[in-house]
């Protein structure tokens, strides 16, 4: 029943939950951020990261370090989280859990095929593949040569093979059809969660509604805005856009159509939450969009923690606001949050290490 | 056997009036200390959870917390008490006053004592579990806090204790009659 799992949820899933909110703690909050932008050298950046929960991590690297090494070590840590937090799990939180890494499988995939479309070496490319979305045989995408074998060889022993179904085609891979491969999958994907979220019910279907609608319609606004200029027709456009989502299906119908950034801005503001996003871009500038959005996915996950969750026009208000402890989105939330936060610390450690700190400020998402 | 029916002889009614007045006093007192221990019980084992996954990262929680899990036991130790003080109402009757009007009503408060008292604690336990819950991770986050939601647990507390009162003051109609 709806509003009553604050009496079941801890025999499964209190103690996480507590872990969780401790995690969330020690994420890096603006004073962090102002006082890395502060650094003259990656070694500095060291420095002030052993203060934080990142110290364990980066201490027994030898100077002169990369800004790689630095994300690669915390990376590891977000894993180490993962991994904890997944091995004291119990269904359904477990399937959960286990929903978040799909996105990073995906995104492995398309990494080596693309690689391997390019030449590069195996192992160079499974180097550069991010830890969550790893699975045995991942080394064998690098034989194939269409879709169909892609599926038959590898991809059909994992997690991932049931979002196969739209996408076998015995067409070569180039790095259209690679693209287009990965926004199908992810489409899957994101419906495949959504549903699963909505069998969960509770708080947690309603805030990760929110969430992966949000995500929906974020990656419907980048497929519309890369692909403007290409040879991707309306239709196949139109295909790769999610089935929920505040866009579907009107604003699936006008951003297909769309043929350039005004346009799009034009499609986006007739619906409130994105108005703000692109009000805050003068015309032209496509740039501060990844900004913009990141900013608000970063908003909207504090707000799966705290207290208030945004909903237009319902009936129901009533129950929503004190149940938001007891539920499953605080996982996603912190994941999302952590992975946040290492594209900043990159980012910062890339401006460090070339001397362009002027530019920090463009790409950093502040989170508290 | 010289019992009085109150009613016609097949009604429900008079089952229900056939039904010994000690049958129901013991499942009163039964459910007096059951429930209230598993009002307790849940109570405890929200809080807990929460607080041993919040002190990982914050372990100077740990003392101040055990106040939700005193506060959830007490709901326990008064379901105890009332059981206690119920099971010394309950006096034997000779068998020609067993279905006295008197007797039945000695019956009936002591089973409707046992009764408030359970629910109230079965939920004052709930109450002050789920709170105890959201005081440890608050108090993790921030430790002003803390003293801010004890006083919420505080009301919540006075939810068994008013279920004892009545209890009490309903246990003390139990007279049976005399010979």
């Amino acid at each position: 029943m709806y509003g009553f799992e604050a009496l079941t949820f801890n025999i499964h899933g209190g103690y996480l939950e507590a872990i969780v909110r401790g995690h969330r703690a020690g994420l890096l909050t603006t004073a962090d951020y102002n006082n890395l932008c502060q650094c003259e050298n990656l070694d500095d950046i060291k420095m002030h990261l052993s203060a934080t929960k990142y110290g364990s991590y980066l201490q027994n690297e030898p100077s002169p370090l990369h800004t790689t090494t630095i994300v690669e070590k915390c990376t590891l840590k977000l894993v180490d989280d993962y991994k904890h937090m997944l091995c004291q799990a119990t269904e359904p939180m477990s399937t959960f859990l286990e929903y978040i890494r799909y996105g990073h499988m995906i995104d492995n995939v398309v990494l080596i095929v693309t690689g391997t479309l390019h030449e590069r070496d195996v192992q160079e490319l499974i180097e550069k593949c991010h830890p969550l979305g790893m699975f045995d045989s991942i080394a064998t995408l690098a034989v194939a040569q269409n879709m169909r074998e892609l599926y038959r060889l590898v991809l059909v022993d994992t997690p991932l093979a049931p979002y196969f179904s739209e996408c076998l085609t015995s067409e070569d891979l180039d790095d259209m059809n690679i693209e287009i491969m990965r926004n199908t999958l992810y489409k899957a994907y994101l419906e495949d969660f959504y549903k699963f979220c909505q069998k969960l019910g509770g708080a947690t279907s309603e805030i990760m509604s929110d969430l992966l609608a949000f995500e929906a319609d974020r990656r419907a606004v980048n497929i519309t805005i890369n692909s403007i200029g290409t040879e991707l027709t309306r239709e196949d456009r139109k295909k790769l856009y999610s089935n929920f989502g505040l866009l579907y299906p009107y604003g699936h119908e006008e951003l297909a159509i769309c043929e350039d950034i005004d346009q799009v801005r034009g499609v986006m503001e007739k619906y409130p939450p994105y108005q703000a996003i692109f009000s805050k871009m003068s015309y032209g500038e496509s740039q501060m969009l990844d900004k913009a959005f990141y900013e608000e996915e970063v908003r909207r996950l504090c707000l799966a923690f705290e207290q208030q969750i945004l909903r237009s026009l319902i009936l129901t208000m009533v129950v929503t606001n004190w149940v938001l402890q007891f539920h499953y989105a605080v996982f996603f939330a912190y994941m999302r949050l952590r992975e946040q936060e290492i594209r900043n610390l990159m980012w910062i450690s890339e401006c460090v290490a070339q001397n362009q700190k002027s530019r920090i400020h463009d790409s950093v998402v502040y989170m508290f | 056997m010289s019992g009085v029916a109150l009613t016609h002889a097949s009604s429900w009614g008079a089952a229900l009036v056939r039904i010994s007045p000690y049958t129901f006093s013991a499942i009163g007192i039964a459910i007096s200390i059951g429930v209230s221990v598993l009002g307790a019980a849940w109570g405890i084992y929200i809080t807990g959870s929460s607080l041993i996954g919040a002190a990982i990262e914050a372990p100077r929680i740990t003392s101040k917390n055990l106040i939700s899990v005193i506060f959830c036991e007490a709901v326990a130790i008064y379901g105890v008490i009332v059981a206690i003080i119920l099971q010394t109402k309950l006096e034997s009757v000779p068998s020609s006053k067993m279905y006295d009007p008197e007797s039945l009503r000695a019956g009936y408060a002591i089973f409707a004592s046992g009764i408030i008292v359970g629910f109230a604690n079965l939920v004052c336990g709930l109450c002050v579990g789920i709170i105890g819950s959201s005081c440890a991770l608050s108090d993790a986050q921030n430790s002003t806090l803390f003293v801010k939601i004890l006083v919420i647990e505080i009301f919540g507390s006075a939810l068994g204790l008013f279920g004892v009162i009545v209890g009490i003051i309903m246990s003390a109609q139990a007279t049976w009659p005399t010979k």
